[in-house]
């Protein structure tokens, strides 16, 4: 009896505008607003909407055999609450369904866990308690930020509540095993492990609208085929994807919607065959076995890892000069400076930095600045006007007598009180 | 495969970047087995070289009989397109109006160059050019393909392939008198020499160099969109092959001398006229001061703007740290190089601009004009819009500020130094050669 897990990926960024070293020190307004906005109603447009209705449709006709899960991002929601706030109703409706399942993540889809297990921590929890504020239900399946995982998420998720986590199937952690099967964490056996199945969601992926790929044009009985030959070999099929797939990595004339509305009967014309979330499926269906993660994994690129984000000094730069102020910015704990911080967290804002030969950006997903370089000088000169933020803060909270008042020396003040703070709160940067 | 090839420039006589991409190239096509004649207005003797034979146009013997074939074929090319009238003209190319005057005087004080040098000999006759860019430019260039013709008689090739303006009439008459295919290279055309204020003769002699020729070669796609746009040439008719750099490897390691190790330094170098757009760079430098004080500015190069640039220099109160090192030559160049810490080519129209691959042979990470046909090869450069100072100084203040982004940039463009080579261009170019020429 395989279960067809559909998960989705929701994250919308806010992106920087061209922040120059003249605007450092005169204005703090570091996002594109404009450029965002439009961004996101179009996206809502030809995606959000248009998918939402098309599934809450599907939910219905199929009486309720259509189940899936969404994983939407703090900042995703941030965008739909300012710009597009239709969209959260839609998928509350979805929500009322009670087929929908809605996953946990970072509130700043950012890669806090690699550099602040308290951040991270944080902003686990407030996600959490966002979605089950919106949606009706708190999180219990965790899909990390990029499907980024290794063995000690699967203990900090532990410890948060969760009891099942997506990645990627890698082939370098399956090894001889199937992405098919239901797997456990490394010594936590309740830890449920999810691993994508990279062939049958990349065909969905980057394949669908690819012209020169051997089984274009794809259809849903062609592509329920290929979940049908599985039915000996497979507990589970996870097909795991962004939900931009729809409608706007493969626009509405490539035929994406006319595929995903087939798709559900053609699946359910098996009758081994059905739809569930992974909260249902820990429920159902067991564990084959232990999977060991030492390393981390992404769904990224060709090589699953973590070289998108911090494959070259630039990003590495960027991100260590950022978590270096974590525990400053905790301590001082201003909102507006909070609020900055989380914004800074993004991963996309590192993505691109990117100047791998491969890592080629999504034409729904493109670099606003078009150039890693520009994408690098651009958030360090934000992170500049940032730390200076800070570190006025700092005095107006601890006034030291020794230290001159007078605006004119201010300068001084800064970026000494920086350099001897910097050195203080390095330890969780390796 | 033979060629006959037309230039005006070819190291050591040169005076830009033409003379440098004719070198490269030719080699590169020798190597790959091309034989090629390369046809110069004059040489001297230590002028040979050999991958390819060098023929000086000036001093070829015309005979009576070649002459009246080419005065038959100029009607033919001439009638329909322009008139050709020599004239002792001061308007040649990089003429300013702070030069114009001076070259008027030289002209009415001189005396009649252009006719002195024919020298008859009985049945024949020849001319004695100088080569470079004389204010006879326009009559040499007439001169020049009276003396090619003689040349493209006597020779076989398979090919004319000629490069930039004062070649193309020679190579329209060549391709007329013997039916051989013409490959029209374009290095610059009148508008990036002169922005909107063209010289329509120049302009003219191109506009019926396009229409003569078989293909037309563009150094990049910014050239190929100018000869679309502005001399309305079918866009199939132009292929885009870029440039490349011929050395891959710095000649020699300089080293930065103790003093000024403590300090960032940003090169300009070029021809210091309007067209390199020099004035943008001493605006962004003036910003970039603002914020970062001990930076220096090294503006390396020659030209009518110097002058202006200097009083401007006093003007903003930065001339300590805005130096004018004047044209530099030779190892000069090199060591220029070597000590920036960036390199910024700020050009309002540069059809391909070779010099920022020559400072990223020295490691050097480069700011690039997006008005430059540079900068569509390279990816691992910052651009800007030559107008927007502001963004300019920007970046020269993050690659000053943040040492990771200039190791970044430096790693990644040694990298794709690699892919940027003669012999990839030369390929293009026989590929072009065999589809005109019919496969032989």
């Amino acid at each position: 009896m395989p279960a067809i897990c559909l998960c989705y990926e929701v994250h919308e960024p806010y992106n920087l505008r061209r922040y120059t070293v003249f605007d450092m020190g005169h204005n703090s307004l570091y996002e594109d607003d404009d450029r965002n906005c439009d961004t996101l109603l179009y996206n809502a447009r030809a995606c959000y909407l248009p998918t939402n209705d098309l599934f809450l449709k599907l939910i219905k006709r199929h009486k309720k055999e259509f189940r899936f899960a969404v994983s939407i991002s703090g900042t995703a929601l941030d965008q739909f609450e300012q710009y597009a706030p239709e969209v959260i109703d839609s998928f509350k409706a979805l929500a009322a369904t009670g087929c929908v399942e809605f996953m946990g993540e970072t509130s700043a889809h950012s890669l806090a866990f690699l550099y602040s297990k308290n951040e991270f921590n944080h902003q686990v929890k407030t996600h959490s308690a966002r979605i089950k504020t919106l949606f009706g239900k708190k999180p219990i399946t965790f899909r990390h930020a990029e499907f980024i995982y290794n063995n000690d998420l699967a203990w900090a998720l532990k410890d948060n509540g969760y009891k099942a986590v997506l990645s990627e199937g890698a082939d370098h952690v399956l090894g001889w095993r199937s992405p098919n099967y239901l797997y456990h964490s490394l010594g936590l056996s309740d830890m449920r492990l999810f691993l994508r199945n990279t062939s049958l969601s990349c065909d969905l992926d980057l394949n669908f609208s690819n012209q020169n790929w051997d089984s274009w044009p794809l259809t849903s009985e062609k592509y329920a085929t290929w979940c049908h030959a599985l039915s000996n070999s497979a507990d589970i099929i996870n097909i795991f994807n962004d939900y931009h797939v729809i409608g706007l990595r493969h626009p509405k004339e490539s035929g994406i919607f006319e595929f995903m509305e087939a798709l559900p009967a053609a699946i359910l014309a098996h009758k081994d065959f059905h739809f569930l979330t992974p909260g249902e499926i820990i429920k159902k269906i067991p564990a084959k076995g232990e999977i060991d993660v030492p390393g981390f994994i992404s769904w990224a690129d060709e090589e699953r890892d973590l070289t998108a984000w911090l494959g070259n000094d630039m990003q590495k730069d960027a991100i260590h000069a950022l978590y270096n102020l974590a525990d400053r910015v905790r301590t001082i704990a201003a909102p507006d400076l909070l609020h900055d911080f989380e914004r800074l967290q993004a991963s996309d804002h590192f993505h691109y930095m990117s100047t791998k030969w491969f890592s080629e950006h999504l034409t729904d997903r493109p670099n606003p600045f078009g150039s890693p370089y520009d994408a690098y000088i651009t958030f360090m000169n934000v992170l500049a006007d940032f730390e200076m933020r800070l570190a006025a803060s700092e005095r107006a909270v601890k006034p030291k007598k020794s230290l001159p008042k007078a605006s004119s020396t201010n300068k001084q003040t800064i970026s000494s009180s920086r350099v001897k703070t910097g050195k203080k709160t390095n330890p969780q940067v390796k | 495969m033979r060629v006959l090839m037309l230039g005006w420039e070819f190291p050591p006589h040169i005076s830009g970047g033409l003379g440098t991409a004719c070198y490269g190239m030719t080699q590169a096509l020798s190597k790959k087995g091309a034989e090629i004649i390369f046809v110069l207005p004059r040489i001297s003797a230590d002028g040979q070289n050999n991958f390819l034979r060098l023929e000086s146009a000036s001093g070829t013997q015309v005979s009576e009989a070649v002459n009246k074939r080419v005065m038959m074929a100029r009607q033919d090319i001439w009638q329909d397109n322009v008139r050709f009238i020599t004239v002792d003209s001061p308007i040649f190319p990089y003429v300013t109006p702070e030069t114009y005057s001076d070259v008027l005087h030289w002209i009415s004080n001189s005396t009649h160059i252009t006719h002195s040098s024919i020298i008859q000999n009985g049945e024949t006759f020849t001319y004695h050019l100088h080569g470079g860019y004389g204010p006879d430019l326009l009559n040499e260039v007439w001169q020049f393909s009276s003396l090619v013709a003689a040349i493209a008689l006597r020779e076989s090739y398979d090919v004319i392939h000629v490069h930039d303006w004062m070649t193309y009439p020679a190579g329209m008459l060549a391709k007329i008198l013997t039916g051989k295919p013409l490959v029209l290279h374009i290095h610059a055309t009148e508008y990036d020499r002169s922005g909107e204020n063209i010289n329509h003769h120049i302009a003219g002699i191109e506009r019926a160099g396009f229409m003569a020729a078989d293909v037309i070669v563009a150094v990049s796609e910014l050239t190929r969109k100018t000869v679309v746009n502005n001399y309305g040439v079918a866009p199939d008719k132009v292929k885009v092959v870029y440039n490349a750099v011929a050395r891959q490897e710095a000649a020699r390691y300089y080293m930065i001398p103790q003093r000024i190790r403590h300090e960032k330094r940003v090169l300009f170098l070029g021809r210091v006229t309007f067209q390199k757009g020099p004035e943008y760079f001493m605006e962004a430098a003036r910003l970039v001061l603002d914020r970062i004080p001990n930076a220096r500015f090294i503006m390396a190069g020659s030209g009518d703007m110097l002058p202006q640039l200097i009083r401007r220099a006093g003007q903003l109160r930065i001339g300590r740290r805005f130096h004018f090192s004047g044209f530099l030559r030779g190892e000069e160049v090199d060591r220029a190089f070597a000590i920036s810490d960036l390199y910024v080519m700020p050009s309002v129209s540069e059809p391909f601009g070779i010099t920022p691959l020559e400072a990223m042979l020295y490691d050097v990470p480069v700011l690039l004009s997006r008005q430059s046909g540079v900068s569509e090869v390279l990816r691992h450069a910052l651009k800007a819009d030559f107008w927007d100072t502001r963004d300019m100084a920007d970046k020269i203040c993050a690659v000053l500020r943040y040492p990771r982004l200039s190791e970044e940039m430096v790693k990644n463009c040694k990298e794709e130094m690699r892919s940027i080579r003669w012999e990839n261009a030369a390929d293009q170019l026989l590929s072009i050669y065999h589809n005109v020429s019919g496969g032989h």
